[in-house]
């Protein structure tokens, strides 16, 4: 199972984060995970949302956004529980091209947001493991 | 004491400049008008016979060349003899990325070299001279007509070329080089390279720098005059009249001495082509007078300046031109390099991109910074910041390929290029050439 993520494309100035952000704000969309990668030039933000296809409508309109399916990772929130993930898959060749992480509403839960260069075969290997994955509907519920 | 390569003609009277041009534009008008069907089609159409050219007054009877025409003519239109008579091919980039190439009898090249040898020696270069020519060898004109008149003053020539700083500062420095010709950004460039080596203007032995290629300012003279310690001159020319030398600077420095001998020079009123009066300010057109292979009659330059026949200190007679005040059309000089804002558009669109881009140029330490923003439309856009580096990257080597300079490209989402009165803006340049 995957989540759906936003790239928006935002020039390194101050303020365009913020602009970004306010207007999820102003539509009511509840951001579940958000990280900023950065250049010298331009900044991506990467985001998990309450509502992605409404997201992307309103800030295509300000600026370049894709969307693309990334694996939500759900583990006990312990030392260790990450490192058995990336052992699991570093055996088996998937490469991780960037992930981050958030909290889960439930207790002893946390979620890592990963991007893999095969996402079939790291799921594949998740299930494997025991490790469990969300989809989009898991998303909604867990906001819930 | 002034030294001359040819002092006969270089201080010949004007009365005797005018009959040599005279002489030489009948002869070449016949030349051209019998050997060169695409400028003769021209000259019927105006109506305009060799036996119509009797006087340099008479010239403006012909019909003009441009850039346009050495593409449509390209390769071999334009050109006036055999091509087992030709000994050279030079090249510059043209207008849509087709380059334009000239082509050279061995005596255009000797034409050419000599030249070339009279701007040396009006730098104060002699045989006991060690020439230091940092400007590119190969299709640019700068490294071969620099190194062939530097042959033909006998100074010792070293062909360097460009790039590869600390070899030519080793060279410089353990060779005794005395002068130096390349671009005046670079001539910037070494003297701050050897001021970061803490060596002193009065330790190299540079006395001279011949520098073209690229508009530069008094202030910017100053500077590199300062720190190599020498005397610094202008040097002007283009590939389609031959390279570098249709015109360099005496020690008065103020404004080059054309070859009269071998172009003849108008200027004219960029919109209307009318000929204007001597000391108007205008777009710069030459006639080649005794080329042989590429021999091209009012060729417009499009670089705007003033002539001036004022008696000069140095004795030459030959009419000054101030150095170009800018363009008539829209090309750039960027790091010595022309480039055309159409020749990025066309690899935009070769490439997948839309059309909207800006070019900003500016001068850091000296050297132009190139940079080019280009819109990408949505589908372009990905997850991952190596896949939009890596668009970025591979538009660059298109444009390297494509201009022989490479811009650091930008990519910036789509209507964030600014647009004035819906017109895009397409270059800023926030460089100051021109005084």
């Amino acid at each position: 199972m995957t989540v759906t993520q936003l790239s928006v494309y935002i020039e390194n100035k101050p303020g365009k984060l913020a602009e970004v952000i306010s207007r999820l704000s102003a539509a009511e969309i509840n951001i579940r995970a958000l990280s900023l990668a950065d250049t010298s030039d331009f900044g991506l933000v990467r985001l998990i949302v309450s509502d992605a296809e409404k997201a992307k409508k309103l800030l295509g309109e300000m600026t370049l956004v894709s969307t693309n399916n990334v694996l939500a990772v759900e583990m006990a929130d312990r030392s260790g529980a990450l490192s058995d993930v990336l052992a699991a898959m570093d055996n088996q060749d998937v490469n991780v091209e960037y992930m981050y992480a958030f909290a889960g509403k439930q207790p002893l839960n946390a979620y890592v947001v990963m991007q893999v260069n095969d996402i079939a075969k790291a799921e594949e290997i998740l299930q494997k493991n025991n490790i469990g994955t969300l989809c989009d509907a898991d998303l909604l519920e867990s906001l819930n | 004491m002034t030294n001359y390569y040819q002092k006969d003609i270089e201080t010949a009277s004007r009365e005797e400049i005018i009959r040599i041009q005279e002489e030489k534009l009948r002869k070449q008008v016949r030349h051209v008008y019998d050997n060169v069907p695409y400028y003769r089609a021209k000259m019927d159409e105006k109506g305009v016979t060799p036996d119509d050219i009797q006087c340099l007054d008479d010239i403006s009877k012909l019909p003009f060349l441009c850039k346009d025409d050495l593409r449509d003519a390209y390769p071999y239109g334009l050109l006036g003899v055999d091509l087992k008579d030709c000994v050279r091919i030079q090249s510059t980039s043209g207008t849509t990325g087709k380059r334009v190439v000239a082509f050279y009898t061995q005596n255009d090249i000797d034409i050419w070299e000599e030249c070339c040898a009279r701007a040396i020696v009006a730098a104060g270069g002699t045989k006991d001279d060690v020439c230091h020519i940092s400007y590119g060898y190969g299709l640019f004109t700068g490294g071969p007509g620099l190194n062939g008149g530097s042959h033909k003053v006998g100074c010792l020539t070293l062909p360097m070329s460009s790039g590869n700083t600390e070899r030519q500062l080793q060279f410089m420095m353990d060779l005794g080089s005395t002068i130096l010709c390349c671009t005046p950004s670079y001539a910037a460039y070494l003297g701050e390279a050897l001021a970061e080596k803490n060596i002193k203007p009065d330790e190299n032995k540079l006395k001279a720098g011949i520098f073209g290629a690229e508009p530069w300012t008094e202030e910017m003279r100053q500077s590199i005059e300062k720190s190599l310690g020498i005397k610094a001159y202008d040097i002007y020319g283009l590939t389609e009249t031959s390279g570098p030398g249709v015109s360099f600077e005496c020690e008065e420095q103020t404004g080059m001495h054309i070859n009269e001998d071998h172009f003849y020079a108008e200027i004219i009123d960029p919109d209307t082509g009318e000929v204007l009066p001597e000391g108007s300010k205008g777009e710069l057109v030459f006639t080649s007078l005794d080329k042989e292979a590429f021999p091209l009659l009012r060729y417009r330059t499009r670089d705007i300046c003033v002539l001036s026949r004022k008696p000069c200190s140095c004795g030459r007679t030959h009419v000054k031109m101030s150095k170009p005040m800018g363009r008539s059309d829209d090309m750039l000089i960027i790091r010595g390099v022309n480039v055309f804002p159409s020749q990025i558009e066309t690899v935009l669109l070769k490439e997948g991109y839309p059309p909207n881009y800006q070019i900003e140029l500016d001068r850091k330490n000296n050297t132009d910074t190139f940079d080019v923003y280009v819109e990408m439309s949505p589908d372009q856009m990905s997850d991952k910041i190596s896949d939009i580096q890596k668009r970025e990257k591979d538009i660059e080597a298109a444009m390297r390929t494509m201009l022989g300079i490479g811009p650091k490209i930008h990519l910036v989402p789509v209507k964030t290029i600014a647009r004035s009165e819906g017109k895009a803006v397409r270059v800023v340049d926030k460089r100051k050439l021109h005084d």
